[in-house]
């Protein structure tokens, strides 16, 4: 009963989000105000029902009900509860109803945030986000269904795939959704000024906060994801360039982009029908991935289930919602006027530059990703691409990126006389070229071929600090400065971090692969490794071999590492589960192999200087985020709503 | 008319996206299929002054399983393979394909070798023969070492149990002339 009635609550949900594109935007054409005010509504019950399926398929999970098809394809009785729970957008289905549950709630956040907005352009908003919701919905219904039922009824559920119960992947594919998700704000605010005519300073500075949440979300989810990769897969690696990450980078890289193009059209009205452009692909590019995740166009390590006829609806859908905005973009951008005019050496020069960047730094991305999709389609053969083609694109975009990230947080509005600026930033580039050649001393010549990235990790570090003095010498006080300064100082440390922790990780890692017997200790660099015990331990729905291995140093014991090799049950499945000792300078990381000969086990050792600063870069950059969206500007000045460009 | 630009990309990329979904990238490319299998004389991955070559897999069903120890895939199929190893009328080869020697070595080592043998193709020179396209790829030759199928992507039990293993089963009940 409760499957039926969570199916029920789909097709209504599917009724009212219908209901909330197409009666408020004809509202709003003709000036019917009744029908404008069928917005807000219907989009809180859209997001009432949607929380209904939700509930009702996490409680088919709970009860064990594989009656239901899609719970008993990802679930099994012996499954932890929170895994039961998790597995609810384990598979194609579920993700789905996930992707759908939470655009539902942004258009609620959009419906109950919004109340200073002008009411034309809030009702535009929802009724673009219905309008997405209507197709994803349908395809759901259509397509699948996760409350289909199975008869007769088996007795036990085929389980959650092992690779998938970790706590890392409960939460890893809510946030990216919430990211990918998020940009349908950004989308249907462009979609609403394009059709409103009004693409102007307010238009980017309601926008801001909305695009500015969703990156960090996303930041998070991709942060997320690569820290699940890398203690999970079992092999020490944090990022494959695998098709289903390229999904989710691609729109992190132009949502960048559009978070700093978004800040030069609010504050001096410019770059507008780019930043509009960027809007719709950013989204446009989380629909792509979605298209690519679940078509099965491309093989990954990620790939689903895979169906050419939901490929076709995907894309069928795709087609509709990006080639009409990209026709709207057209016929509406001509009209829309340039805006404040600035020197070649300007931060919006610095900006639009590193913008410019960054969009080629996601076309290669997307070109690397569908180029063998290319090639097979023209019957040029088949191939793939690998990480040396993304390796290499990225080493020559970023150097310079992080040379104008660094530049443009000190360079002035409109124009800077460039002698001053050299004058400036002399001894700043000087030093970060020397602080950038320091490791070299420390860790040997091999530290050259990362010298470039240091330096540019530095110069990114010195420019901000050397901004925050600028800022406070003429009396200005620390805590007077705004939060979105703070925010954006802090989001680029978190590059600065990132670099440094990519690079020295990539070069310095230690690898070895070692044949370790009981109760023998084996000394490699400065530390020893000895195995105390191995014996079977007994999990939930697995049985696992465990090593206790003391790791110690200079004969001072430093860590106990307990590695697994698992069986899961139901799906035989053998999952290695590294043990790691973290450090903020460097982590150790022991995976079982396979067992030898005379009690013998292979066992592969990683030695990681570094490794967590990729991931403390990503958190400094959410924390960045969230500070630039609690700034005061975005809640402050609520009666007026001013539609010119903010004076600044 | 530069503003109908991001629109005309978008339905260039849309078409090569629907050609694509008509495509299978698992499926076999057919210039192979039916054909002798190319010839070989590889170094084999365990013992490199040894060789690998395509009559050693003549008169008998053999699988040519592709991998590389930097491909993630191969990790999920690797359980089965070494199922498989353990069953004594299953002819299983390794190609190593663009890979290094040591890292090939380790990765047996570390997850156990399933082949009875593995060819190290670290040029992928052979595997252009073949028509490699990715890894993991595995190839069925008969007796007389003609290719007869192709499967593209990890094994699993059901893709074993419903597509490869019914067709060794047939290729075992030929006469090898």
């Amino acid at each position: 009963m409760i499957p039926e009635f969570g199916h029920f609550s789909l097709i209504l949900a599917f009724c009212l989000a219908l209901v909330q594109t197409i009666i408020p935007l004809i509202g709003v054409a003709y000036r019917i105000p009744n029908w404008t005010a069928v917005a807000k509504p219907a989009a809180a019950g859209q997001w009432f029902f949607m929380a209904m399926a939700f509930s009702c398929l996490t409680y088919a999970f709970i009860q064990n009900d594989f009656s239901v098809a899609y719970v008993a394809q990802n679930s099994n009785s012996a499954l932890p509860i929170f895994y039961r729970i998790s597995a609810v957008w384990g598979g194609h289905e579920g993700s789905l109803l996930l992707w759908v549950v939470i655009l539902a709630c942004w258009t609620l956040a959009v419906a109950l945030f919004s109340r200073r907005l002008p009411e034309q352009m809030v009702v535009r908003v929802i009724s673009v986000m219905g309008f997405v919701s209507c197709g994803f919905l349908l395809f759901m219904i259509a397509t699948s269904n996760p409350f289909d039922r199975i008869f007769p009824a088996p007795l036990e559920g085929r389980d959650l795939n092992p690779l998938l119960q970790d706590p890392g992947l409960i939460f890893h594919p809510p946030t990216l959704y919430m990211g990918y998700v998020g940009f349908s704000v950004a989308f249907g605010f462009a979609i609403a000024a394009l059709l409103g005519g009004n693409l102007d300073s307010a238009w980017a500075r309601w926008s801001r906060p909305w695009t500015t949440i969703s990156w960090v979300f996303l930041t998070a989810g991709i942060t997320l994801g690569s820290w699940w990769a890398y203690y999970e897969l079992g092999w020490g690696g944090w990022w494959f360039w695998d098709p289903v990450e390229n999904a989710s980078f691609m729109p992190w890289l132009i949502g960048t982009a559009l978070i700093h193009s978004l800040a030069v059209t609010e504050k001096r009205g410019t770059f507008k029908t780019w930043t509009v452009l960027l809007a719709i692909i950013a989204f446009s590019l989380s629909l792509l991935g979605t298209f690519l995740v679940r078509s099965g166009v491309l093989t990954s390590v990620h790939a689903f289930a895979t169906d050419p006829e939901r490929g076709i609806f995907i894309l069928a859908f795709l087609g509709v919602v990006i080639g009409l905005s990209l026709l709207l973009y057209a016929w509406r951008a001509p009209t829309v006027g340039n805006g404040g005019s600035f020197e070649m050496i300007s931060r919006e020069s610095m900006l639009l530059i590193n913008n410019i960047l960054l969009a080629t730094a996601a076309g290669s991305v997307l070109l690397g990703t569908l180029y063998p999709l290319f090639l097979d389609a023209l019957k040029l053969g088949k191939i793939s691409v690998g990480p040396p083609y993304f390796g290499t694109v990225f080493y020559f975009i970023m150097i310079p990126l992080v040379f104008f990230l660094g530049l443009g947080s000190l360079v002035r509005w409109k124009q800077h006389a460039l002698s001053d600026l050299i004058k400036k930033l002399r001894w700043t580039l000087l030093l970060s070229v020397i602080a950038g050649f320091i490791p070299v001393l420390f860790l040997g010549t091999t530290g050259l071929a990362i010298f470039p990235a240091l330096a540019g990790a530095f110069w990114i570090i010195f420019t901000a600090f050397q901004s925050i003095i600028e800022k406070t010498r003429h009396k200005t006080k620390l805590k007077d400065l705004s939060m979105s300064f703070y925010g954006a100082t802090i989001a680029h440390l978190g590059v600065a971090v990132f670099i440094i922790g990519a690079v020295i990780s990539n070069t310095y890692s230690i690898e070895k692969d070692i044949r370790i017997v009981k109760g023998q200790a084996l000394e490699i660099g400065d530390y020893s490794f000895l195995m105390e015990q191995i014996k079977e331990i007994k999990g939930a729905n697995y049985t696992a071999t465990q090593g206790e291995i003391v790791v110690s140093k200079a004969g001072k014991e430093i860590a106990r590492l307990q590695p697994e090799k698992r069986i899961y049950k139901v799906q035989t499945m053998p999952m290695t589960e590294a043990a790691i000792d973290w450090g903020f300078f460097r982590d150790i990381y022991v995976a079982l192999g396979e067992p030898l000969e005379n009690n013998a086990w292979s066992m592969r050792i990683y030695y990681k200087p570094f490794v967590r600063w990729i991931w403390f870069g990503g958190i400094f950059m959410m924390i960045g985020g969230l500070l630039a969206i609690s700034d005061k500007r975005y809640r402050s000045n609520k009666k007026s709503i001013s539609t010119q460009p903010a004076i600044v | 008319m530069r503003y109908l630009i991001p629109f005309g990309v978008f339905v260039v990329l849309t078409a090569f996206l629907y050609i694509g979904l008509g495509l299978n990238p698992r499926e076999l490319q057919s210039t192979l299929l039916e054909k002798p299998a190319p010839t070989f004389n590889l170094p084999q991955v365990n013992d490199p002054t040894k060789t690998l070559k395509k009559e050693d897999l003549l008169g008998k069903v053999s699988l040519i399983n592709v991998w590389a120890s930097w491909c993630v895939s191969c990790r999920q199929e690797h359980p089965l393979l070494m199922q498989l190893s353990k069953q004594k009328n299953i002819h299983l080869y390794g190609l190593n394909w663009k890979d290094e020697l040591t890292a090939a070595k380790s990765w047996l080592m570390q997850h156990g070798d399933p082949y009875r043998a593995s060819a190290f193709d670290p040029t992928g020179r052979t595997g252009i023969d073949y028509g490699v396209t990715g890894t993991p790829e595995t190839f069925i030759l008969d007796k007389k070492g003609v290719v007869r199928y192709k499967y593209v992507g990890p094994i699993t039990k059901e893709v074993f149990a419903k597509i490869i293993f019914p067709v060794i089963q047939q290729l075992e009940n030929q006469p090898i002339s």
